[in-house]
């Protein structure tokens, strides 16, 4: 009976969960999946039609733009936050006095949520409000700072807020990984009389390799489930400029009742998500074997 | 106790047809959850206590209905639907198409509904011949609101033709006052739209394109004319208009920034909570052209079991478009009766304008249906073609562009 026990209980302790995740997450993706290929409008329907809504994803030109605005927001968030928050960290990291409260200020804006950095922002980037205001006050009458209301600048002015975010706690992970390379190989160059720019390009930055992964894969999902920011900062405007793959779905499905057309959406991003993740687990898993 | 049992009696008695001594039970969703609108709901349900109805609310707040619509949503799918819903437009018959609308005729019939109500807004009660809705107010959309000191200031009148809004706007502009008060978000952008759609194409075209989505007349010249105008009025708004609400809109023109504001009767609201006067500090009209937008409130009944449940609706039903409700109602929330017989000595200037404009139009056959506030159109189509609109006001597209896209999106999202 103990054997029994021994050899079930785990299976039995994780059968919950197991069937929670199951039903929850790939049962619900099988639906998803299977009502993007209906006609559902106002209440899901269940008779297959065919691809007839990827159709009229792909038709509107809509969703164009939010597939865009998806590219250049992900691609640029991701650039210019491990970009800064490499710089950020490597500054920081020369034995600074005051490095403590530095980092904590650094760090902070991770610490609000999406919506209050959207308003915060918006309001910053207002041209009345903001800092077209401010600087026209100082007396310099042609600045013109008005990414937010101009429909082909609006979506870096999202880059802008959610760099500021972000960067920070990218900061955070490059300082740690940093301090955990070997201080020995580093004085040992230093006695060689190596310059510290080429220490840092030669030795530190290649030995931080995973933690440039780890950095890349929660950037990239902060950025394709981008939501909060976008509704907070701009919603979606001026007209519909900076809508995003997330925004379009919840417009369909909450705002017109087009469940189709929110579930071929739904699936379309999956497929985004699935082109990034892929690859990651599949050389996680392959050192795994090694 | 006893003026409970006196109130359920009476309550039988009024509602007459019931013959199971059933309480009438109502479990009402709507979106009615801000100030004025919340005591506007309370009229209601003190009157429906007093006729010995226990009412349960079920206020969801939140994305202009989008919240309730989803609760709405969730508790068919679980097979337990409210009694009656705040439903309006083509959703009250899309809803009635997933087989899940109850049939009030017998109360509707009983109140005759059909000689009191405007015979376009009760077309949008009826669901295959049976009525299935009550409606509670009628909104008019297409108004355009002004400061009366500015247009003073200016030597401007009210304009009654697109020419002279633009006359007066380019004078105002040149005065350094911003002739239009507007907020960029698409529903504001297609408010616009939709009241310069109506005055260049007239009743009937605005009810080919936006009723009949009529593909000749979405892609006529006179949509091209449109969207000129359009891009007339994005001349006509201040920088700062992205994303700005429709009530700090409104504030700009009680407090003189801007001349003009073309936005539904809600804004009145924002006047008289001012303690500004009609007629004196902001003036009140149509938007160049002849017809009227209506956006109408109403209450969907669900299908329910139980006589209680069915008793309350039927009680609900009656007193939703009775009299009193009616006036007591649209005085609070600063719309109109939908029913044309209530006594309007007590509403304002605005208010008996609209109500006669309403009456005008239903007998000339001009009164229509807002596309932009969800009443010409079903949301996919409503919101394709707001799309298009919003697109085009807030880029440099041209006219023609707009049209050609307008055409596509609407085919797109049939």
């Amino acid at each position: 009976m103990t054997e029994w026990l021994e050899r079930h209980i785990p299976k039995m302790v994780l059968a919950p969960s197991f069937i929670a995740t199951l039903v929850f997450v790939y049962g619900f993706i099988a639906w998803t999946a299977w009502v993007s290929l209906t006609r559902s409008r106002l209440l899901p329907k269940y008779e297959v039609e065919g691809l007839i809504q990827y159709e009229r994803l792909f038709a509107s030109p809509r969703f164009d733009t939010a597939m865009m605005n998806l590219f250049i927001f992900g691609t640029l968030f991701i650039l210019i936050s491990m970009v800064l928050g490499l710089l950020i960290a490597i500054l920081l990291d020369q034995k600074i006095r005051t490095e403590g409260v530095l980092r904590t200020i650094y760090l902070y804006p991770m610490a609000l949520s999406m919506i209050v950095t959207g308003t915060a922002w918006k309001w910053i980037m207002n041209p009345g409000l903001g800092i077209e205001k401010m600087v026209r006050d100082w007396g310099f009458e042609s600045f013109s700072f008005d990414w937010v209301i101009d429909p082909d600048m609006a979506i870096y002015a999202i880059v802008i807020a959610g760099v500021w975010q972000a960067s920070g706690f990218v900061m955070a992970l490059f300082l740690a990984g940093l301090r955990s390379v070997d201080g020995e190989i580093i004085k040992a160059a230093q006695v060689d009389g190596i310059p510290s720019w080429r220490i840092y390009s030669a030795i530190i930055i290649p030995s931080m390799a995973p933690i440039f992964l780890s950095a890349f894969i929660v950037l990239a999902h902060l950025a394709i489930k981008s939501f909060d920011l976008v509704i907070a900062l701009t919603g979606g405007g001026p007209g519909y400029a900076t809508d995003l793959p997330a925004t379009y779905m919840y417009a369909m499905a909450f705002s017109r009742g087009d469940i189709g057309q929110a579930a071929s959406s739904a699936m379309v991003m999956m497929a985004v998500v699935f082109a990034i993740v892929v690859p990651y687990l599949y050389s996680e898993l392959r050192v795994k074997h090694d | 106790m006893k003026t409970s049992v006196f109130a359920a009696v009476s309550a039988i008695a009024v509602t007459g047809a019931m013959t199971a001594v059933a309480e009438p039970q109502a479990e009402v969703l709507h979106w009615w959850t801000s100030g004025g609108e919340a005591k506007s709901v309370a009229v209601l349900q003190q009157e429906f206590a007093d006729n010995g109805g226990t009412w349960t609310d079920m206020p969801v707040a939140g994305g202009g209905g989008d919240a309730a619509m989803t609760a709405l949503r969730a508790r068919v799918l679980s097979g337990n639907a409210p009694t009656a819903v705040q439903l309006k437009g083509p959703a009250i018959q899309e809803w009635y198409e997933e087989g899940v609308l109850a049939d009030i005729s017998s109360v509707a019939e009983a109140e005759g509904w059909a000689d009191v109500l405007p015979a376009s807004i009760a077309g949008h009660m009826m669901c295959e011949g049976t009525w299935c809705a009550a409606p509670v107010n009628v909104h008019r959309v297409d108004w355009i609101w002004a400061n009366a000191d500015v247009l003073e200031a200016n030597g401007i009148a009210m304009p009654t033709t697109w020419d002279e809004f633009n006359a007066a706007a380019d004078k105002l502009a040149a005065a350094g006052v911003t002739p239009l008060a507007h907020g960029g978000q698409a529903w504001q952008d297609a408010t616009v739209f939709e009241a310069v759609a109506l005055g260049i194409l007239g009743a009937d075209g605005f009810r080919k394109a936006f009723v009949e989505l009529d593909m000749d007349t979405l892609k006529s010249d006179e949509m091209v004319a449109v969207f000129d105008q359009m891009r007339k009025m994005r001349g006509y708004v201040d920088d700062n208009f992205s994303g700005r609400d429709w009530n700090l809109a409104t504030a700009m023109v009680m407090n003189g920034e801007a001349a003009f504001q073309i936005m539904g009767d809600w804004a009145k609201g924002e006047f008289l909570a001012a303690g500004k006067a009609p007629g004196e500090d902001f003036l009140c009209a149509s938007v160049p052209g002849d017809g009227f937008l209506y956006n109408v409130d109403s209450f969907a009944m669900f299908n329910v079991d139980g006589d209680d449940k069915k008793a309350g609706q039927d009680l609900l039903a009656k007193l939703i478009v009775g009299q009193n409700f009616q006036k007591v109602f649209n005085l609070n929330k600063g719309s109109i009766p939908a029913r044309v017989d209530v006594a309007l000595d007590d509403f304002d200037s605005c208010a008996r304008l609209s109500a006669k404009d309403m009456n005008e139009s239903s007998d000339n056959g001009s009164l229509l249906p807002s596309y932009a506030h969800g009443m010409a159109l079903r949301g996919a189509q409503s919101g394709a073609i707001t799309d298009v609109v919003t697109a085009h006001f807030n880029s440099d597209m041209s006219s023609a562009d707009a049209v050609n896209m307008l055409v596509d999106a609407v085919a797109n999202s049939m």
